[in-house]
């Protein structure tokens, strides 16, 4: 049998993973790690300015594979800078390995230079994490990281290793496990048949039914089942932030988002809705609005892996535990042998009432945005929609500008559209965009951002350059944090309270040419178009388009909160359902 | 969802491992539930641990903390013993100063309670009682005459009746 250092263990096992990529940063603890990366022919390493953009892009990787990604970070201020990348992933459910270095075993407890309980720190936000005692053990752990990160509900796992055991000093026989088993894991695979059949009927006999599906849909590669079931049904279907992509976002059958910013006819069909059918989605209080007012006359299926997810903040009345593709495909024979379809009549007046929601209030209704002359943030993504076919991998960063990417850019695929839902992070779109450009090189990948997030990662515009990932950003300048101006507007007076940047922000052109990339202006209405196709027409080089947009703009429809129902929403600065 | 509240007596047996108490624990104070007791020793396989522990809550609370327990990849089986009968101990050691006509009227009540006084001296009386909480708690009501100087809980333990078993 092969002799191994615990380190090159460590990297052939991501190897005989099938490890493509690693995103990380160097550091003492780790340095036995990388001088195997450096032996190492078949992973690529790719060295990032900032551990949390190694999480970003591992994120990013991964949300467009759906394999997990993988990060290589230090101990001390390398694990912990990774903490926030670590934690958006955990709220998305999105698969990751991490590696952290740690000092040596002898040393743990003693405050070490660059020591950080790791996997105490990581704890609440990790879906499992394993401290390495014995470097013997080093394939047996990776394989079950890589296990617990990919199945059942995904989510990031922590593998923190001394530096002692990575030594290379000591050899160990060398043997990466076909299968693992873990005594206590076994994730939901199949659903309840007898539940299932009990949603078909449901189902059947819905008169104003809704289809709402999230993330889950993506993860759990689902989407074509999606399709035909809404397909089949005739059923109008909502997403989630999450979802978006699941179900054509261009389809007739498509409400558009749900939730806070969600369309008017999503959040109205909703509340008016008898049957919902909730797929691989979590009730989240940026979908519900008040639970206690939530779809009051709606009985509730329930699909989902997680049981946890289930019954947490709105009671399901058909829970039905397991994977998404599954249950739906189960679901789909079900109706084929059914003789009984839905009630057509019912179903037409549904589409009819919805689609007089639509016509009044939709997102393309007249007096949607107020004229100003000014570049409105929009406009500038329906342009985007149109110069890239709709077609570019997109991912953002928080706050207005994703809001309205999830509102106008219509996703028409799953994996197309990249951000971080759950926790909100802001500094996550550049590096989550080079992390899809890995996974796709031949993929137009765009982030959208504000002057505001972009900054929180900027350094990446260097990683960029080192490994030539001709991303595009797209950067809805509106000189303040939009989406706390909205607020402030809103609940507080319009005292802008540190939301405005005054005169401080870079001249993002001059930037862009010192990182050697290319930075264009937008500032009027008749040149965005063009701008644009500019732009895209620089395949090979990292454009930034810093385009000034009207900055009193808000985010609609908003719902109303607190103690507002799904249908309670503001539908521009003066009117209110 | 009810909001009656109740309590609840969760055993579970998790990997013999470190750090996995630490993440039972550490989901209660992640999620807002509470810990009434704790109570976690080995068992007779030596790679498992049989951690018992009570919380108070609604039915949806308890329905979340199983649910969110079983998650952990460290937690292997668990139980919530409350559903069904079982038995349930804790056990209590009190330090009382027991002087003049005092000194009987406890030795009485530890006969009352069939504890033991497992430790003496002139002054003070160290009592073993064994039972389920409400009998402990009753036991320091009914000697709260006496000064009690020190009183130490193991946190409720607790076993299914009949045939039901918490094994791998």
């Amino acid at each position: 049998m092969e002799m191994l250092s615990g380190g090159d263990m460590l990297v052939r096992s991501l190897q005989d993973q099938g490890v493509e990529y690693v995103f990380g940063y160097p550091g003492g603890s780790a340095l036995h790690i990388y001088d195997a990366i450096f032996r190492n022919k078949a992973v690529k390493h790719i060295l990032v300015r900032h551990e949390q953009a190694a999480t970003h892009a591992a994120d990013g990787f991964a949300r467009v594979t759906g394999k997990a990604g993988v990060v290589l970070v230090t101990s001390g201020p390398g694990a912990t800078n990774a903490i926030t990348g670590i934690a958006t992933a955990y709220m998305d459910s999105i698969p990751m390995v991490v590696i952290s270095g740690q000092v040596p075993s002898e040393k743990i407890g003693e405050d070490a230079f660059q020591e950080t309980d790791m996997v105490g720190v990581s704890r609440p936000i990790v879906k499992h994490s394993f401290l390495v005692k014995d470097a013997a053990e080093i394939p047996e752990i990776v394989k079950k990281a890589f296990y617990i990160a990919e199945t059942g509900r995904p989510g990031p796992v922590v593998i923190d290793v001394p530096k002692d055991v990575t030594s290379p000093a000591e050899t160990f026989p060398y043997e990466y496990p076909k299968k693992v088993k873990i005594r206590s894991y076994f994730p939901a695979e199949k659903g309840h048949s007898g539940q299932i059949k009990k949603a078909v009927q449901l189902l059947l006999e819905a008169r104003r039914p809704v289809i709402y599906s999230g993330g889950g849909v993506v993860l759990g590669d689902a989407s074509k089942q999606l399709r035909e079931l809404a397909r089949k049904l005739n059923y109008p279907v909502t997403n989630t932030l999450m979802g978006l992509g699941a179900f054509p976002g261009t389809d007739k059958q498509f409400l558009g988002m749900l939730g806070m910013h969600g369309t008017f006819e999503a959040n109205t069909a909703m509340h008016h809705a008898d049957v919902i059918l909730a797929i691989g989605a979590r009730f989240d209080d940026r979908v519900t609005n008040t639970p206690e007012k939530f779809c009051p006359g709606a009985k509730i299926i329930h699909i989902d892996i997680d049981p946890a997810s289930i019954s947490k903040t709105i009671q399901a009345d058909i829970p039905i535990v397991g994977s998404v593709q599954s249950v739906l495909s189960e679901m789909l024979e079900l109706l084929a042998q059914s003789k009984e379809s839905p009630d057509e009549q019912a179903l037409a007046d549904w589409w009819q009432q919805i689609e007089d929601w639509r016509g009044r209030h939709g997102l393309y209704t007249k007096n949607r945005f107020e004229e100003t002359g000014q570049i409105k943030p929009q406009e500038v993504i329906q342009a985007l929609h149109e110069v890239t076919g709709g077609d570019a991998i997109i991912t953002s960063d928080v706050g207005q500008h994703q809001m309205f990417t999830a509102q106008y850019y219509h996703f028409n695929r799953p994996r197309q559209w990249v951000n971080s839902g759950g926790l909100g992070t802001m500094g996550f779109g550049l590096p989550a965009a080079m992390g899809a450009q890995f996974a796709e090189r031949d993929q137009q990948v765009v982030c959208v951002t504000g002057e505001g997030s972009i900054q929180m990662c900027i350094q990446e515009l260097s990683t960029c350059t080192q490994y030539h990932l001709p991303v595009k950003i797209i950067c809805l300048n509106n000189q303040a944090l939009g989406m706390v101006r909205q607020w402030q507007d809103l609940h507080y007076d319009g005292r802008y309270s540190e939301s405005l940047y005054e005169e401080s922000l870079p001249d993002f052109e001059k930037l862009m040419e010192a990182y050697g990339h290319v930075g264009i202006k937008v500032t009027e209405r008749s040149e965005l178009k063009s701008k644009l196709e500019e732009c895209f027409a620089m395949k090979d080089r990292v454009v930034f388009m810093d385009i000034y947009v009207d900055q009193s703009e808000h985010v609609y429809p908003m719902q109303v909160a607190p103690n507002g129902a799904m249908r309670d929403m503001w539908l521009s600065k003066t009117e209110r359902t | 969802m009810s909001e009656k509240q109740s309590k609840r007596i969760i055993s579970l047996l998790m990997e013999n491992a470190p750090g996995a108490l630490s993440r039972v624990v550490g989901l209660f104070s992640q999620r807002g539930y509470n810990i009434e007791t704790l109570n976690v020793a080995p068992t007779d396989d030596a790679s498992l641990s049989r951690l018992t522990l009570t919380t108070i809550g609604s039915e949806h609370n308890i329905e979340q903390i199983t649910k969110n327990l079983n998650k952990l990849i460290d937690v292997v089986k668990l139980v919530d013993l409350t559903e069904g009968s079982h038995i349930e101990r804790e056990l209590m050691l009190v330090k009382v100063k027991a002087t003049g006509a005092l000194r009987e009227e406890v030795k009485r009540c530890v006969d009352i309670f069939r504890g033991q006084i497992v430790d003496v001296t002139s002054t003070v009386y160290t009592i073993q009682i064994v039972g389920a909480s409400d009998k402990l708690d009753a036991f320091v009501q009914a000697v709260s005459d006496a000064q009690i100087l020190e009183v130490v809980r193991s946190g409720v333990s607790g076993i299914a009746r009949g045939e039901k078993v918490l094994s791998l």
